[in-house]
C-alpha cells in the first residue's frame, strides 16, 4: 500500500513536471498574446527530433543536443511567427486561431513523417542519467529526478525573468494593457516575437527532456495537442504557479487513474479537467478576463 | 453578418416555401445521382460520406449559427452510433426505429454537453468541449461490453425498410435510404435556421450582450440549439451504424471532431449549403488523395486550412460566390 502510494507520487511528480516544462511556454504565450496555439505540441516534437538527430547522427552530447534542439526549433518557428502567428495575436477569434494552428500542426506532422519516417525516435540519455538513483529508502530512475530538476529550474528562471528583469517589466506591461504599453514607447511587437521564441524554445526543451514519458513520433503532435492546452486552461493562462499547480494536479489525476484503473485510460484526467474548469473557468490561479 | 433577406427583393417564380422545399430536393438529388454514376462500385464510401455530412451539418448549427467553439462534437455522433448498434443487437431491427433511437440518444447527449459547454465562452468553452469528447472516448474504450472496445461493435444487422427494401452488400438500399434522410434533414434545418428561433440564435452569436438586453434567454436557447444539433448528429451516427454494421472507437474520437470542423470551415460556417459542400468536397478529395499516402494528405489539409484562414476566412462557398458576383458585374459592364 505504502509502496503504491510512493510510486504513484513519484510518477505523478515527474509526469507533472514534464507537462509543466512543455506547457509553461504555451501558458505565457496565451496569457500575453491570447493565442490558442494547438501547434505547441508540434514544436515540442520538432525539438525532440532535433535532439534525436543531433545525438544519434551528429554524435553530440546530451546537453549540447538540448541547446541545438531549442535553437533549431526557434529558428524553424520564426518564419511561422512572422507570416502566420502575427495575424492572430489578440484580436482574432478562437475559431480562426484553432484552424490556423491545427493547419500548422497537420503540416508539421506530415513533413515530420516525410523526413523522419513513422517510427519512434529515441533520445539516448547519458550514462549519468540512465541508471537508478538511491533515495535512501528506495531506488528511482535518475532521469526522473533530472526531469523534476528541469521543471523546477524552468519555473524559477521564468519567474526571475518576468519579475526581476527589464524585459519582464515590459512584458507585464504589454499583458496588462497592450495599447497603453505601446503608447509609452514599448515595442509590443518585439515583445510578442521574443515571447513567442521563448515559448517555442521552452516547448522544445520540454519535448526533449520528457521524451522518455512522451515518445517522439509523428503522431506526437496530434496525441498531445489538447493535453497542453488543457493544462494551461486549468492553471490559468499566463500564470506560472497556476501552470505548476495544474501540471502536478493533472499529473496526479492521470497517474493515479492509470495505476488503480488502467483500463479507464485518460478518463480521470479529463474528469478532473471538467470539474476544475467548471468551477474555475479562468483557471486555478488565472485572472478574470 | 449574413444580412441577405431574400424577402426584401421581389422575385418572380415559385413562392419561397416551395423553393425552400424544391431546391434541396433537386440539388441533393442531382448530387446523389452524380455520385451513383461516378462511384457505382463504391456506394459504401458515399453512404459513409452522407453520415459524416450530417455530422458537419449538426456542427454548423452550433458553430456557425450559435458561435460556439467546440472540438468534441463527434462524442454525440459516436454515442448515438453505439446506442443504435446496441438497440439493433438487442433485437430492434426496423431501420426507421433505429434512426429514431439515434436521434433520441443524440438529443440527450446534445442537451447534456450543451448544458456544460454553452455556460462559458472562449477558452473554458473550448476546453470543456474537448474534455467531454475525450471522456466519452475513454469510456467507450472501457465499457467494452457495450462498445466492443478497440475491436469495435459489430454484428449490427438491420431489417428491411418498411419491411420491403433489404440492405444489400452493394449498399444500394443504404445509399438511397441515407440520401433520402439527408434531404429530409436538410429541408427541416433550412426551415429551422430561418425560423424566429434560428434568427435569435444568430443574434446571440453576433452580439450576446445585446441579445440579453432585448430579453432573450440566451443560455436556454443555446442548449435547445445544441439539442437539435444533437438530433442531427445522432441521425448521422445511426446511419453510420446501420450502413456499415460496425461502430469503431474512431466514431467518438478527437480526430473525427477536428475533421468535421475543418470540413465545416472549408465550406463556410453559418450556412447549411456551405456545410454540405465543405463536407462533400473534403471527403471526395480525401478519398482520392489519402488512398495514395495518408501523411501527404495531412500536409495538404494543413496547407489548405492555413490558406483558408488567410485568404477566405468565410469559407470557400462565400469566397467563390463573391468572386462570381464580381465577375458577373464586370461582365455586365460594357
Amino acid at each position: 500500500m505504502m509502496n503504491t502510494v510512493l510510486s504513484i507520487g513519484l510518477d505523478a511528480v515527474s509526469y507533472g513536471m514534464v507537462l509543466f516544462t512543455i506547457s509553461i511556454g504555451l501558458s505565457i504565450m496565451m496569457g500575453l498574446m491570447r493565442v490558442v496555439n494547438l501547434a505547441h505540441g508540434a514544436f515540442a516534437m520538432i525539438g525532440g527530433y532535433f535532439a534525436s538527430y543531433a545525438i544519434k547522427q551528429l554524435g553530440l552530447n546530451y546537453p549540447f543536443a538540448i541547446v541545438v534542439a531549442v535553437l533549431g526549433t526557434i529558428v524553424i518557428s520564426a518564419p511561422l511567427e512572422m507570416l502566420l502567428y502575427r495575424r492572430i495575436y489578440r484580436g482574432a477569434g478562437e475559431l480562426t486561431q484553432l484552424l490556423l494552428t491545427i493547419g500548422v500542426t497537420f503540416v508539421i506532422i506530415g513533413l515530420a513523417n516525410y523526413v523522419f519516417g513513422p517510427t519512434t525516435k529515441s533520445i539516448p540519455v547519458p550514462a549519468m542519467l540512465s541508471g537508478p538513483f538511491d533515495l535512501g529508502f528506495r531506488m528511482i530512475p535518475t532521469h526522473r529526478l533530472f526531469v523534476v530538476a528541469c521543471g523546477l529550474t524552468t519555473a524559477l528562471a521564468l519567474w526571475l525573468l518576468i519579475e526581476r528583469t527589464d524585459f519582464g517589466v515590459r512584458l507585464r506591461a504589454a499583458v496588462d494593457n497592450g495599447d497603453m504599453a505601446e503608447a509609452l514607447g514599448i515595442r509590443t511587437q518585439v515583445i510578442y516575437s521574443m515571447t513567442f521564441a521563448i515559448a517555442v524554445g521552452l516547448g522544445a526543451f520540454g519535448g526533449v527532456v520528457g521524451a522518455e514519458l512522451m515518445p517522439i513520433e509523428p503522431s506526437y503532435a496530434l496525441r498531445y495537442m489538447v493535453t497542453f492546452l488543457v493544462v494551461v486552461s486549468v492553471g490559468g493562462a499566463g500564470s506560472i504557479p497556476g501552470a505548476l499547480a495544474a501540471s502536478l494536479l493533472l499529473g496526479l489525476a492521470d497517474t493515479t487513474g492509470k495505476y488503480l484503473a488502467p483500463e479507464f485510460g485518460e478518463f480521470f484526467f479529463y474528469l478532473a479537467v471538467i470539474v476544475i474548469v467548471f468551477l474555475f473557468p479562468n483557471g486555478l490561479l488565472g485572472r478574470a478576463q | 453578418m449574413t444580412g441577405q433577406h431574400t424577402s426584401v427583393e421581389p422575385r418572380l417564380g415559385p413562392p419561397a416555401a416551395v423553393r425552400q422545399l424544391a431546391v434541396p430536393v433537386i440539388v441533393i438529388g442531382l448530387l446523389g445521382a452524380a455520385g451513383y454514376l461516378v462511384f457505382p462500385e463504391d456506394l459504401a464510401f458515399l453512404t459513409r460520406l452522407i453520415s459524416i455530412t450530417l455530422l458537419v451539418l449538426s456542427l454548423d448549427l452550433v458553430v456557425g449559427y450559435c458561435g460556439v467553439a467546440t472540438l468534441g462534437h463527434a462524442a454525440i455522433f459516436g454515442v448515438a452510433a453505439y446506442a443504435v448498434g446496441n438497440a439493433c443487437i438487442a433485437g430492434l431491427a426496423d431501420p426507421l426505429l433505429l434512426l429514431a433511437v439515434g436521434g433520441l440518444s443524440g438529443l440527450v447527449m446534445g442537451l447534456v454537453s450543451g448544458a456544460i459547454v454553452t455556460r462559458f465562452h472562449g477558452l473554458p468553452q473550448l476546453v470543456l468541449s474537448i474534455a467531454i469528447g475525450q471522456l466519452v472516448g475513454a469510456l467507450s474504450n472501457k465499457l467494452s461490453s457495450l462498445t466492443g472496445g478497440s475491436d469495435g461493435l459489430s454484428g449490427i444487422t438491420p431489417g428491411r425498410i418498411f419491411g420491403v427494401f433489404g440492405f444489400d452488400m452493394f449498399s444500394r438500399t443504404g445509399y438511397l435510404f441515407s440520401l433520402a434522410v439527408l434531404i429530409v434533414v436538410f429541408i427541416v434545418l433550412t426551415r429551422l435556421v430561418a425560423s424566429p428561433f434560428g434568427l435569435l440564435c444568430r443574434g446571440i452569436r453576433d452580439n450576446n450582450l445585446r441579445a440579453r438586453m432585448i430579453g432573450a434567454a440566451v443560455y436556454p436557447r443555446l442548449i435547445a440549439m445544441y439539442g437539435v444539433s444533437g438530433v442531427v448528429a445522432g441521425i448521422g451516427g445511426a446511419l453510420m451504424a446501420i450502413n456499415t454494421g460496425v461502430v469503431g472507437l474512431d466514431s467518438v474520437g478527437f480526430e473525427r471532431s477536428a475533421e468535421a470542423l475543418v470540413m465545416l470551415v472549408l465550406g463556410g460556417a453559418g450556412s447549411l449549403w456551405g456545410a454540405l459542400f465543405g463536407a462533400i468536397v473534403f471527403q471526395l478529395f480525401e478519398h482520392v488523395v489519402s488512398a495514395a499516402n495518408p501523411y501527404h494528405w495531412l500536409t495538404l489539409v494543413g496547407l489548405l486550412l492555413v490558406a483558408i484562414v488567410l485568404f477566405a476566412p468565410q469559407g470557400l462557398g462565400p469566397a467563390v460566390a463573391s468572386r462570381w458576383r464580381r465577375l458577373r458585374r464586370a461582365g455586365a459592364r460594357p
